[in-house]
């Protein structure tokens, strides 16, 4: 029971990715290619609450709903992680069409060949862990 | 109640994805679909051959129950909350993706060439998908994120790695659809 919660969560997630069409590869195209505004306003409305939200669970101190203390790590400093990193996954993204969220609401919206996508993905985990130490961070 | 089936608007869809990392925050978790890559990996006996996938993964059962969830909701929607499939899209959109040679993009939200049954009769399309994985699951883990990490959790929290990751996502997602996607299709 205690997982309940992470799962309604989850089903709001999952509705929202595709009631949105975020989980349309099409919609993806459409804002690498700069031609929509949808994409961004979801992203941009989210972040623009989430800073709001953020900063006020900072400077109020608040706490989880167990009463422990929040605290949000910040991301290790680095450049390349995140630039090399990040354009591979960008690359990823416009092919699949689908970042990790989408990913696995596709499967539940019957797009079975998602499925190779997400073994793809496994594999691009594995990977990575094999030759972590080896890529510069 | 109509509105229900159609297109939600972004200022439905982004405030809702706030509101949802707000609660995982306050549940004393974090957003981010990617690390549960990272967690089959490790489930799946990966702790065997590299350190990377050597911890206690079970703690992240709520994430996977999460994703779970995320399922189940692309479920709900495709059955009960969705008559039109269609995608109303920019039609200079539609020209370039005719161009390429996709058609009928009016009746779904998944390009028939790549995830239609008769796709996957030729072997390019598997390698395209499984490509297209291997790409986001080796980038999100190297950068650390994706966009439910980065582009939504990093940024909220101002973080300046987050905000490089982001460029580094549109740098790679420039290059594909506009460079390479049109030779491929």
């Amino acid at each position: 029971m205690k997982f309940i919660k992470f799962l309604i969560l989850g089903i709001v997630f999952g509705i929202i990715m595709t009631k949105a069409e975020i989980i349309s590869w099409y919609r993806i195209f459409e804002m690498f290619r700069f031609e929509s505004f949808h994409m961004y306003g979801v992203i941009g409305s989210a972040v623009s609450i989430g800073v709001i939200a953020v900063s006020i669970i900072k400077k109020y101190r608040i706490k989880t709903f167990d009463g422990d203390i929040i605290h949000l790590p910040p991301k290790q400093k680095s450049i390349s992680r995140y630039l090399i990193g990040g354009t591979i996954f960008g690359l990823g993204w416009a092919m699949t069409g689908a970042c990790p969220g989408p990913l696995f609401v596709l499967i539940g919206f019957g797009a079975w060949p998602i499925i190779l996508s997400i073994i793809g993905a496994l594999i691009g985990t594995f990977f990575y862990g094999m030759i972590k130490n080896k890529l510069p961070h | 109640m109509e509105w229900i089936y159609d297109p939600w608007p972004w200022y439905v869809a982004g405030p809702i994805i706030a509101i949802t990392m707000v609660l995982l925050i306050l549940f004393g978790k974090s957003f981010g679909v990617s690390s549960n890559l990272r967690v089959v990996c490790s489930a799946l006996g990966a702790g065997k051959f590299s350190e990377f996938f050597k911890f206690d993964w079970k703690h992240q059962t709520w994430n996977l129950v999460f994703v779970l969830g995320a399922v189940l909701g692309g479920f709900i929607s495709k059955h009960f909350l969705i008559k039109d499939f269609s995608v109303d899209l920019n039609p200079a959109t539609i020209q370039q993706l005719e161009l390429m040679g996709f058609q009928q993009f009016e009746q779904g939200f998944l390009p028939e060439l790549i995830f239609g049954i008769d796709a996957l009769d030729s072997w390019q399309t598997w390698v395209f998908l499984l490509l297209g994985g291997i790409l986001v699951g080796f980038g999100t883990r190297y950068a650390g994120g994706c966009t439910s990490g980065h582009a939504i959790s990093g940024l909220s929290n101002l973080q300046i790695p987050s905000f490089i990751a982001v460029i580094g996502f549109f740098i790679g997602g420039i290059i594909m659809t506009h460079f390479i996607l049109p030779i491929i299709f």
